[in-house]
């Protein structure tokens, strides 16, 4: 594996061929906004967060799945991509229902706390007030689709981590939505393991355990970093 | 039975002469235009009649692809002189066969040397459409079929395929243009053992059916050329992916695979070489997001029918992971003609950088509707008032819109703009795929716009947040401006959008859905304006 050199926001950085420029990046305390990304599961791209400038290509890449090349000019925080991002952050928060008073996880919410950071303090477009279900047929965990963002984090996690493959994604556009198993309650799954790790992993409160009041749902990922590395060696390393 | 290259060219021999039997050959378009205005009626009587008149071994009746001029369906073309009848009735099949007087009949026929319709057009694609039975592989071999295929399997080396399609400069017809040849080179390069060749048969454009005709009229040209491809890039296996709600296209096509398998054109010695070219068919749903090429991949594998990230692109990583080489209907279609006549005859049609011809589905309100091959750098202007005769009852054109949702309108006074790829991105529209719609004066911008986002905003496939949640925002406020209830605020906001959904959106689909919406606000500021509140509309320009 040859190592590369690259240029993020000015710094000279290294990293090994095959890396993401968001890996890079985060080994280096660049800390580039994300949502759909997670380190330890394959990335798709989705959320869009993490778009970047790369010197030589006229369109913006999702950092997340750009692997490095050596010489590249890379720049993570321009005016232009904070627009974007708070624009994207503003029909995020627009399309689906989230009223952090009332969220279990209010204070330990990805798309809260990165809703701040982008300085988001009034959202432009009209809130859309979609009518959603909350499913609370699981015996252990809910899920609330008003929260959810689609990121598929859930998906993945349960798939690739798990190997259980409840969920999936069905309808298209603003229908979007996550089913478990065919559409059943989640309660129903025969997949189902109950081990908790798409609730650990969901950015949001779309994915809870029971009985968690407002704000106390804390999530904890550690068990990716054992399980991935574990299980493929991958250099996969959490940096506090 | 595996035929070898020689008695293909027997074969078409044998089958010229047999046509050469008759005294007359009607040939009635049996595509799915004219089939949904009667015109299996008129086939089927026309069959009848031949039969009670005793004439069966004096005329045939030929059912064959789409001639062209839909409008005036359902057609038929005398071979004998090469009239064409406009809006045949079953009555009229008497006069038709037996050449009889009929002055109603008289009164339809048209000359396609001098109608204006014809006229200025130059069928390469479309060569057959109208003169090829497509239910028979003996009638596309009269007309040269496959003898592309024999020369480049028996004559040519595969980096020589390649080399006269770089040279011919054909371009890719599904929308973006991108070089036919660099692109079989990118896939013949790969070192792998298996590739792929994938056919984009999905044609989601609203109004659009350019590749329809061609898998209906022609489906055996499509094979050919994937067959070539086959061999260029070293791929020994084909799919094409056709959208489900083309019925008739689909069976055309499963027809024409099993006789090519059965004659030895595809299997696993095609045309008796070591070469083994097998093509599969997979039916989409339709989703106009499935023609959007990774989407369409991830479809073919089972699954969700979302666009992957590229790189890596499908020459690289495409079918499960293996070099893929995806390419239009009507762009495998211009393969066995330049094989066949070779890459300086192509590269002498055109401009500079588009090469050879682009057909268009010409809609809209114009006097004739339908399907017309004309060469690149043709102005549009002659497309729509020549060749769509202007619009109908006399009315002027306001603008017309290419490229379809991803494309942009081109106003009146641009109209003049040459068919090639740069000249239309340079107004702010596209090639796209061949839809052209023509809109006159009493056609709302605004709605048109708003039209175009509603259709990506229902065919956005929701993976990422733009797409997703962007189209529905830019449909709410063209939507206010629609009830003339937009502010100046909602403007700024629907250029914020549009610009955020260019720069940020993962695929094509989100990329271009601002693009109506913008050529529209380019060219007819003023309908947005008019839109605006009253309060509002002062403070626009
Ligand atoms: C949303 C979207 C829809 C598309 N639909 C089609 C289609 O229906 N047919 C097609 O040939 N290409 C379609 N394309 C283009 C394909 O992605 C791809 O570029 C094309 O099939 C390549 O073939 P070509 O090089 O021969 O043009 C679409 C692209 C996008 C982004
Ligand atoms: S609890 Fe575990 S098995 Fe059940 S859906 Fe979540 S990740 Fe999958
Ligand atoms: S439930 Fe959570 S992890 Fe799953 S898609 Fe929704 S927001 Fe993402
Ligand atoms: S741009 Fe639209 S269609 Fe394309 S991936 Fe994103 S949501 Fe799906
Ligand atoms: S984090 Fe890269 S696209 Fe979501
Ligand atoms: S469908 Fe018959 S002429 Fe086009």
């Amino acid at each position: 594996m040859s190592v590369k050199t690259l240029t993020i926001d000015g710094k000279m950085m290294t990293g090994v061929e095959g890396d993401t420029v968001f890996t890079v990046a985060f080994h280096n305390q660049v800390q580039i906004p994300r949502l759909c990304h997670l380190g330890g599961i394959p990335d798709v791209g989705a959320c869009r967060m993490c778009l970047v400038e790369v010197e030589g290509r006229s369109k913006l890449s999702a950092s997340c799945m750009t692997t490095i090349e050596e010489g590249m000019v890379v720049r993570t925080d321009t005016e232009t991509l904070r627009e974007y991002r708070k624009l994207l952050m503003e029909l995020l928060l627009a399309e689906g229902n989230h009223v952090c008073s009332v969220c279990v996880s209010n204070g330990n919410c990805e798309l809260q706390a990165l809703a701040a950071y982008l300085g988001v303090d009034h959202v432009r477009v009209p809130y859309r007030h979609p009518r959603r279900e909350v499913d609370l047929s699981h015996e252990r965990f809910g899920l609330d689709h008003n929260r959810c963002i689609a990121c598929t984090r859930c998906v993945r996690t349960c798939d690739e981590v798990e190997g259980a493959h409840v969920w999936d994604m069905a309808g298209r556009g603003e229908k979007l939505h996550l089913v478990a198993d065919l559409g059943e309650p989640w309660g129903d799954s025969e997949n189902c393991t109950k081990c908790g790790k798409c609730v650990q992993v969901c950015p949001t409160g779309a994915l809870f355990t029971k009985g968690s009041a407002v704000g106390e749902m804390e999530k904890d990922r550690s068990f990716l970093k054992y399980i991935v590395y574990g299980r493929e060696r991958h250099q996969w390393v959490k940096k506090p | 039975m595996t035929m070898t290259s020689d008695e293909l060219g027997e074969r078409a021999e044998h089958e010229l002469e047999r046509q050469k039997t008759f005294r007359e050959r009607l040939h009635c378009c049996t595509a799915a235009g004219c089939q949904s205005c009667g015109g299996d009626a008129v086939r089927a009587s026309l069959k009848q009649q031949v039969k009670a008149s005793g004439v069966e071994a004096q005329v045939e009746i030929v059912g064959t692809g789409c001639m062209g001029l839909c409008s005036k369906g359902p057609l038929v073309k005398r071979e004998s002189d090469e009239a064409l009848f406009l809006e045949v009735k079953p009555d009229d099949a008497q006069a038709l066969i037996e050449a009889s007087a009929s002055p109603s009949l008289e009164a339809r026929r048209v000359d396609p040397k001098t109608h204006p319709f014809f006229a200025g057009q130059l069928r390469i694609v479309l060569a057959n459409a109208g003169t090829v039975d497509p239910e028979r592989v003996e009638s596309y071999l009269a007309a040269g079929g496959y003898s592309a295929l024999a020369h480049a399997l028996t004559t040519m080396k595969p980096g020589e395929v390649v080399a006269e399609v770089t040279k011919a400069g054909l371009r890719g017809r599904g929308g973006a243009g991108y070089p036919t040849g660099v692109k079989w080179q990118l896939v013949a390069k790969q070192l792998n053992e298996t590739k792929y060749v994938v056919c984009n048969a999905d044609e989601g454009d609203p109004g659009a059916f350019m590749d329809r005709s061609v898998l209906e009229g022609d489906p055996h040209r499509v094979l050919e050329g994937m067959a070539i491809a086959g061999y260029a890039v070293g791929a020994n296996h084909g799919y094409i992916y056709v959208r489900g709600e083309y019925a008739l296209a689909i069976s055309r096509l499963q027809l024409a695979i099993k006789q090519a398998e059965k004659e030895g054109i595809l299997g696993a010695r095609v045309l008796d070489t070591s070469f083994r070219f097998q093509v599969e068919l997979r039916i989409g749903a339709g989703a106009f997001v499935c023609g959007e090429e990774t989407a369409l991949l991830n479809s073919i594998e089972g699954k969700r029918g979302e666009p992957r990230p590229r790189p890596p692109y499908p020459p690289e990583k495409g079918l499960w992971e293996k070099p893929t080489l995806i390419n239009n209907v009507e762009t495998f279609a211009n393969i066995a003609p330049i094989i066949t006549r070779g890459s300086e005859w192509f590269s002498n049609i055109g401009t500079e950088k588009s090469k050879g011809t682009k057909v268009f589905a010409v809609a809209g309100k114009t006097m004739h509707s339908g399907l017309v091959e004309v060469p690149m750098g043709t102005p549009v202007r002659q497309i729509v008032t020549q060749m769509a005769g202007g619009i109908a009852g006399g009315g002027k054109v306001k603008a017309i819109q290419t490229g379809g949702p991803s494309g942009g309108c081109v106003p009146e006074h641009l109209l003049d703009v040459p068919v090639d790829y740069e000249s239309l991105v340079a107004v702010g529209s596209m090639m796209g795929s061949g839809g052209l719609i023509v809109m006159d004066e009493t056609t709302s911008m605004v709605e048109i716009a708003r039209y175009f986002m509603e259709f990506c905003m229902d065919e956005s496939c929701g993976k990422c947040v733009p797409c997703r949640a962007g189209t529905v925002q830019m449909h709410t406020l063209l939507q206010k401006f629609c009830d003339a209830e937009a502010t100046e605020a909602d403007l700024d906001l629907l250029k914020k959008l549009a610009d955020l959904l260019r720069a940020t959106s993962l695929c094509g689909l989100g990329q271009s859905a601002p693009n109506p919406v913008m050529t529209a606000l380019r060219y007819f500021p003023h309908e947005f304006a008019a839109c605006m509140k009253p309060t509002a509309k002062g403070a626009s320009s």
